[in-house]
Parts: structure tokens; C-alpha cells; sequence
């Protein structure tokens, strides 16, 4: 036995992906095939693109055995600051593109870097300061926007927001349409991936969840680690409020403010992140967004009942999690 | 008791003790650590079960196999670290799972009279409307006691009360233990300070090894023998044979003037290339901390640490792992050691940065080939470099602790308690390496609890007592009897 954990980590993914089959081979029976249509598939990456660029920045936190709560008000004020930000300078095109990320991302990483001082240097629950920050960042949303939303004035952002990446390939190869907002998910999974399992400073988030007291024996900074990852998952709600913002040519300050927070929680935790922290990828957080994402889109093709909806879902969580401990327990008996 | 065996997992922590308590009288148990006192009181308690033996109270044999039936029993247990709910007032400690009711509410009143009662049993003042987080120490262990008490304990057991005491405050737990003979109660008392016995103890009991040594009236017991009885005599061959220093061997550590709140107290010594300094003493004396505050895991108030002459800059690890400082600590799995990662994470995570691509991505190939060579060299145990660490025993998780260590290039090792809880085969490993560190010109300083050990692996002896270096002896002046009477306050 080299590696008996490896091993386990790919019974968990084959165990989740053979759970996903079964249900996408019902499905689309039920569906009478409109399910397994390539454009399907297409609109359910596009939905969970969102709630999966939160639940990476999310993983990072968590990995450290910490939450962060403040993540959809995040998206509603860098939605709003970003929108009025590009109404105000003069730019256009892909500087103005570039300009208006830049600030939107900015403004999440302030605002993490508020949510980990309390953490790092009072050794305060993040829980409270990251509720703290939900209230604060809608209402200076509300303030910022009074109120209402920031429609923009210049169209530069159509095509991050609704466009196609590549288009002209992927219509000559008869291929769906793949949104930019795709695109961006699949970077940002890429660089939050490699970071997390390939660099210093993945090992030492890693470190930090493992076991806080021997990592700082070891020489660690845990304080300006704690601080990064906050940091990174306010980069993550600024990057998900520009996107939103292009998505619906205005900021709002409505904008992510209802179960956007508790999805990408559980995106992480289906995902097979641990919330005792030091075990978790951000490659498992992508597959419990998808899970979510395509639970969502076949309770809509086969017409359930919206409020039932909600009740299957949190069972499916619940089932999901409940189905990780029993094969934990199992593995190691 | 009668004849009571227990025995762990490689070891056997006590073979046929007998131990008899009389109603009014005060037992004193005393031994080294490891000596087997905390688990003959733990089956007492019925919070461990003994593998052979039995318990009689009262002339009736009786079976203790939890503490809830041992406090039915009438037996109190009073540990070193409290049992209190920090945020509850003393009386509602005192009551704490037995609280009176009335209509299904508990009664408040009663509640009072009860802890004023048992208080009052004990002759200690205790304010009653404040949480007992906000009491002395010493007040809570009189709430300690009182809650035995208050649970009609006629044997209470008091694992070293007057460890965390002020000489203040001990006297008010002496008046306590009176009392309590007094009132017919039969009273266990463990201790390791020698100068306790004479004012509380009727009889003392010594252990070592696991067994009763000697039982006498306290009044015929006189320290020194009592001391001798403690340390016995010890067969200490495992330990490799250990290198003269040479007599011109430069300084390497330098320690002066280390402070920090009580618990370090202006610490000074130094330690020579290729020396082995042993820090022998009580649980509790300092040792540890002292150690911290030199790798930098405390930041000391005074004092400096300076390595070949140059200072470590006070109170960050990051800072004293550069200058070369290796601290191996007494609790791996809590401070050692993260045991959900793999052997290589763990070996390389004080020296990631030598691991490093291009000043971004961990080299794993890298990584791999320098943990394979620490396995080797060590005589890992494990299936390969990324078995978890969870998985490994004791004595191979200690030997990952000591690559981390071995990875850099550290010039001075603190070990804390290096072989607690491995098996002797791994002892005499970790013996070998700390001697080959000394012999490439390593300054090495050991915490240990173990007499033997300190006394075959060090070259010099330093004997901590409340957080001072009370006595130095060279390897030839040190005896375990002279050690233990400056650690227990029988000498100075």
C-alpha cells in the first residue's frame, strides 16, 4: 500500500462521479434526452460559474479551518464600486475592461484583509468578523448605489458578461457556444488549483488547517498566510461581482445578497472540504458546484415544483456529506 | 487495593500494587514521573480499568469500572487540571450535575446552603457571586474540593494540589487537608515536593517502576530515604557510550539573562560544540518554557540568545530557525507534527523554500529524492514518502519530527522530552543521532523527565526548579539522588 489516501481520494471522485451518471442517465430519460444536449450542458457550466469562482475563494478559507460569511455582499459592492468606477473614468475597451477588474478585485481584497486582522491578531472567530463584513460591504452598497442599481454607460462589457469565447472556432466545428464567464471559471480553477497544491504557500494553508501550533513551530508566518486567504476569497467576490456587473450591464447592491453565500459553502463542503480544515482542493469544490448546478437544471427540465426544489436540494447535500463520513468511517476501519 | 496490575500498550505501567487508607488519615504517594502514581489513582477513580486486582472499601470488594460509579462510591478525585466550568459561579460548580430542584427548576437557595455548607466543612471563604474564572487558583481548587465534598466523598484523591500554589495559598489547602482528617475522611495525596511531607502526611508510600517501593509512618521516613527509595538503583545499558567534549571546544550557545513573566527566570548557560546539556526537574519546573523561549516559540521579556557569538533576533521562530535553531518538541502530535500530510510534507515543511522552482511551484521531484534520503538515513519506518503521518507509530512519527529538523542545517538542537512515549528500540536510535549531531559540532540541550536518560546522555547537568537553573553538576559530580533533592526543594 504506496498510498492508500491517494487511492481513497479516487474511490471518493469515481464514487461521485458514478453518483452524477446514474443521476444525468435518469434525467435525461426523464427529460426525453434534451438533457445531454451539448447547449444544455453549455448553460449549466454558465450557471454554476458563479457560485463556483465563490466556493474557491471559499476553499482557501475553509482549507485553514476558517469561514467566510461576508462573500455575496462581497459581489454586491464590488459589483457597485466597479460599475461606478467605469461610468466615472474615461477609458474604453480593453483598458476600461481591465481598469474595472482591477478595482473590482481591489475592493474584494480590502475587504478581506479587513475580515483577517481581527482573526489573525485578536484571534477572533472569523465567523462573527466575516458576519460583520456581510452588513457592512450591502450597506455600503446601498449606500454607493442609493439604493439602486448602476446601469453602465458604456457597452465595452458585453462581451465578458454575456459574449462567446471563441466564437468563430467553435461555430466552425459545429460546437455550442462556450460563454466567457466559462472561460473565466476555468482560469480561475486552474491558478486557484495550482496554487493550492503546488506552491509554498498551498502547503502552508494546508499546514495551517492540519495543525495551526506545528506550522508556526516550523517557522510559518501564520498570520500573513491567514491574512492571503481572506484576502483571496474577497478577490474571488470581486471577481464574481465584475462578472456579474458585465453580465447585467449595471452593478446592484441586490445583486448575490440571498443563498449565494450558503451555495458556495456547500459547493466546498459536497466538494469533500473539510470545515475542521487541512484537508480539501479546489477541484472538489468545482464538482459540488457542479452537482448543485446540475441538480438545479434537472429539477427545472423535469418541472419540479420550485419550492420543492430547495427541499431536494438540501437533502442532497445532506445525503452528500452524510455519504462522505460513512465511507471515511469505513476506509478507516 | 489489593494487588493491582495495569498494563499498556509495550509497557506496564503497575504490577501487583497494594495500597491501604485509613478514615483520618492523610496518605502521601510519591515517585518520579512515569513512576505509575496517576494511574493507580485513574483506576480509583474508574477512570481507567486495571487489569487485575481489586478495590475494597469499607471491607467490601466493589468494582469501579467508571467515574460516575467511583462517586457513588464516595471516592473524590481532584486533578491537576480542574474540572470546573469556568463561566458558573462556585456554587453552581459545587452542585454541577446534582443540582437540588423544586418543581422541576432548580433551587437556587439550596443550591447556596449547600456550597456554603461543605465550604464552611473545609474553613475557606470563597465569594459565591462571581465565575470561578475570576477566583485564584487556590480558591478554585478549594471549589475543587468542595465539589468532592458536596458529593459525600469520604476518599478523596489530590493529584499534586499545591503544583500551581502560592506558598499563600497553601496554606489554606493545608488547613483543608486537616479538616478533612479531622472529619474522618481518608485523603490520597500525591506530591513531588519533599518539604510537604513532614507538615501534612501521617504515612508515605513511594513508587517506582510500576510498584510500591516502601510504606512507613511518615515520622520514620526520613527525606533522604525517601529520596533513595524514589530514584533506586537502575540498570542503564541501552545508552551509547558518550564522547569526552573536547577541552577546547568553542561556545556555540549562549543564553544570558532569559526572562519571561514567572515561569522563566532570569536563565542563563551556555553549551560548547559537541556538548549535550541535559535540563532535568519536575513537571512544571520550567524546562519547557525555557526551551521555548529560546527557539523563539515564547517571546521572553529579558535576556538574549546568541549563537557563535551572534545574537538570534528575540521572539520570532522564523528568525531563530534561520540563525539555526532545531526545537524539537515534547508533544509532536499536538506541536510536531500535521498529521493529516504525507512523511514529505511534514520533512520539508520548515525548509520549504529550498524546495522551490523559479520562485513559485514546490519542486515534488525534488522534494521526494531529500525526504527518501532522511528515510534512509534515519531508518524511517514507513511504506514510502507519502504515507500520512497519521498512520506511523510513536517512535517513527518522533523520527519524522527529527528530519524536519535534520533537513537545515541547524547548529543547535533543543530536544523536549525526545523519547516520551517510544519504544526502547527507537530510544537507542534517537540516543545515536543526538550523538552523531554532537560529534559534527552540534550544541544539543535535552529536556527530559527521565533521570537515566539525562544521566547517560549529557554532559553536563542543569537542574530546573521554579523556573530558575537552581544547581549545575558536571557528569561526574551528578547522582539521581543529588538531582532529585535539588529538584523537589530538599536541597538547594
Amino acid at each position: 500500500m504506496k498510498n492508500g489516501d491517494r487511492r481513497a481520494y479516487w474511490l471518493r471522485i469515481a464514487a461521485a462521479g458514478a453518483f452524477v451518471l446514474v443521476l444525468v442517465a435518469v434525467v435525461d430519460v426523464a427529460s426525453r434526452g434534451s438533457f445531454l444536449e451539448p447547449s444544455n450542458i453549455v448553460r449549466v457550466l454558465r450557471q454554476i460559474t458563479y457560485n463556483c469562482i465563490l466556493g474557491v475563494g471559499q476553499t482557501f478559507v475553509i482549507v485553514t479551518a476558517g469561514i467566510d460569511l461576508s462573500v455575496g455582499s462581497l459581489v454586491a459592492l464590488t459589483g457597485v464600486v466597479a460599475a461606478l468606477f467605469a461610468n466615472a473614468v474615461h477609458l474604453s475597451g480593453f483598458a476600461l475592461i481591465a481598469a474595472t477588474l482591477i478595482v473590482a478585485v481591489a475592493v474584494g481584497c480590502a475587504a478581506g484583509f479587513v475580515n483577517a486582522v481581527p482573526v489573525v491578531k485578536l484571534n477572533l472567530p472569523p465567523f462573527i468578523t466575516t458576519l460583520a463584513m456581510l452588513e457592512m460591504a450591502v450597506g455600503a452598497a446601498f449606500i454607493l448605489s442609493h439604493g439602486r442599481p448602476v446601469a453602465l454607460q458604456s457597452a465595452d462589457f458585453q462581451n465578458t458578461g454575456i459574449g462567446s469565447f471563441m466564437g468563430g472556432v467553435t461555430t466552425a466545428l459545429h460546437l455550442p457556444n462556450i460563454p466567457v464567464p466559462v472561460v473565466w471559471m476555468i482560469a480561475v480553477i486552474v491558478g486557484a488549483s495550482v496554487l493550492l497544491t503546488r506552491t509554498r504557500f498551498g502547503r502552508y494553508v494546508f499546514a495551517i488547517g492540519g495543525n495551526e501550533e506545528a506550522a508556526r513551530l516550523a517557522g510559518i508566518n501564520v498570520a500573513r498566510v491567514k491574512t492571503a486567504v481572506y484576502m483571496i476569497s474577497g478577490a474571488c467576490a470581486g471577481i464574481v461581482g465584475f462578472l456579474y456587473m458585465a453580465l447585467f450591464s449595471s452593478g446592484s447592491p441586490q445583486t448575490a445578497t440571498g443563498d449565494e453565500l450558503l451555495e458556495s459553502i456547500a459547493a466546498v463542503v459536497v466538494g469533500g472540504t473539510s470545515l475542521m480544515g487541512g484537508r480539501g482542493s479546489v477541484i472538489g469544490t468545482f464538482f459540488g458546484a457542479l452537482l448543485i448546478g446540475v441538480l438545479y437544471n434537472a429539477m427545472n427540465l423535469l418541472n419540479v415544483d420550485s419550492y420543492l426544489q430547495k427541499v431536494l436540494l438540501g437533502a442532497v447535500i445532506l445525503l452528500a456529506v452524510v455519504l462522505d463520513e460513512l465511507r471515511k468511517r469505513y476506509l478507516s476501519r | 487495593m489489593r494487588g493491582v496490575g495495569k498494563s499498556f500498550p509495550g509497557v506496564r505501567a503497575l504490577s501487583d500494587v497494594s495500597l491501604t487508607l485509613r478514615a483520618g488519615e492523610v496518605l502521601v504517594l510519591v515517585g518520579e514521573n512515569g513512576a505509575g502514581k496517576s494511574t493507580l489513582m485513574k483506576i480509583l477513580a474508574g477512570a481507567v480499568q486495571a487489569d487485575e486486582g481489586e478495590i475494597l472499601i469499607d471491607g467490601a470488594r466493589v468494582r469501579i469500572d467508571s467515574p460516575q460509579e467511583a462517586q457513588r462510591r464516595g471516592i473524590g478525585m481532584i486533578y491537576q487540571e480542574f474540572t470546573l466550568v469556568p463561566q458558573l459561579s462556585p456554587p453552581a460548580n459545587i452542585s454541577l450535575g446534582h443540582e437540588p430542584t423544586k418543581a422541576g427548576l432548580i433551587d437556587s437557595g439550596a443550591v447556596e446552603a449547600r456550597a456554603k455548607q461543605v465550604l464552611a466543612e473545609l474553613g475557606a471563604e470563597v465569594p459565591f457571586d462571581v465565575p470561578v474564572s475570576r477566583l485564584s487558583v487556590g480558591q478554585q481548587q478549594l471549589v475543587e474540593i468542595a465539589k468532592a465534598l458536596a458529593m459525600s466523598a469520604r476518599i478523596i484523591v489530590m493529584d499534586e494540589p499545591s503544583a500551581a500554589l502560592a506558598d499563600r495559598e497553601i496554606e489554606g489547602l493545608f488547613a483543608a487537608v486537616a479538616r478533612l482528617r479531622a472529619a474522618g475522611a481518608g485523603v490520597i495525596y500525591i506530591s513531588h515536593r519533599m518539604e510537604e511531607l513532614s507538615r501534612i502526611a501521617d504515612r508515605v508510600m513511594v513508587m517506582r517502576d510500576g510498584r510500591v517501593v516502601e510504606t512507613r509512618d511518615a515520622r520514620d521516613f526520613p527525606v533522604e530515604e525517601i529520596i533513595a527509595a524514589m530514584v533506586g538503583r537502575r540498570l542503564d545499558a541501552h545508552f551509547p557510550p558518550l564522547p569526552e567534549l573536547r577541552p577546547d571546544a568553542p561556545v556555540r550557545l549562549d543564553v544570558s539573562g532569559l526572562s519571561r513573566d514567572d515561569t522563566v527566570c532570569d536563565v542563563s548557560f551556555s553549551v560548547r560544540q559537541g556538548e549535550i546539556v541535559g535540563l532535568a526537574g519536575l513537571i512544571g519546573a520550567g524546562r519547557t518554557e525555557i526551551v521555548r523561549a529560546v527557539a523563539g516559540a515564547d517571546v521572553p521579556e529579558r535576556g538574549e540568545v546568541r549563537i557563535d557569538g551572534e545574537p538570534v533576533p528575540a521572539g520570532r521562530i522564523g528568525d531563530a530557525i534561520a540563525a539555526g535553531i532545531a526545537f524539537i518538541t515534547e508533544d509532536r502530535k499536538a506541536q510536531g507534527l500535521v498529521l493529516g500530510m504525507t512523511v514529505r510534507e511534514n520533512v520539508t515543511l520548515a525548509h520549504l523554500d529550498e524546495f522551490v522552482d523559479r520562485d513559485l511551484l514546490v519542486d515534488l521531484t525534488r522534494e521526494r529524492a531529500a525526504t527518501q534520503r532522511m528515510i534512509g538515513e534515519l531508518q524511517i519506518k514507513t511504506p514510502g514518502t507519502e504515507q500520512l503521518v497519521r498512520n506511523l507509530s510513536g517512535g517513527t512519527q518522533q523520527k519524522v519530527v527529527l528530519a524536519k529538523w535534520l533537513l537545515g542545517n541547524a547548529r543547535v538542537f533543543l530536544f523536549d522530552e525526545p523519547t516520551r512515549g517510544i519504544d526502547v528500540g527507537a530510544k537507542t536510535e534517537i540516543y545515536k543521532l543526538m550523538l552523531e549531531l554532537a560529534a559534527r559540532g552540534a550544541a544539543i540541550v535535552m529536556v527530559s523527565s527521565e533521570l537515566p536518560e539525562v544521566l547517560g546522555m549529557s554532559h553536563r547537568i542543569l537542574v530546573v526548579r521554579n523556573g530558575r537553573i537552581a544547581a549545575e553538576f558536571s557528569r561526574a559530580e551528578a547522582s539521581p539522588d543529588r538531582i532529585v533533592a535539588v529538584a523537589t526543594g530538599a536541597a538547594a
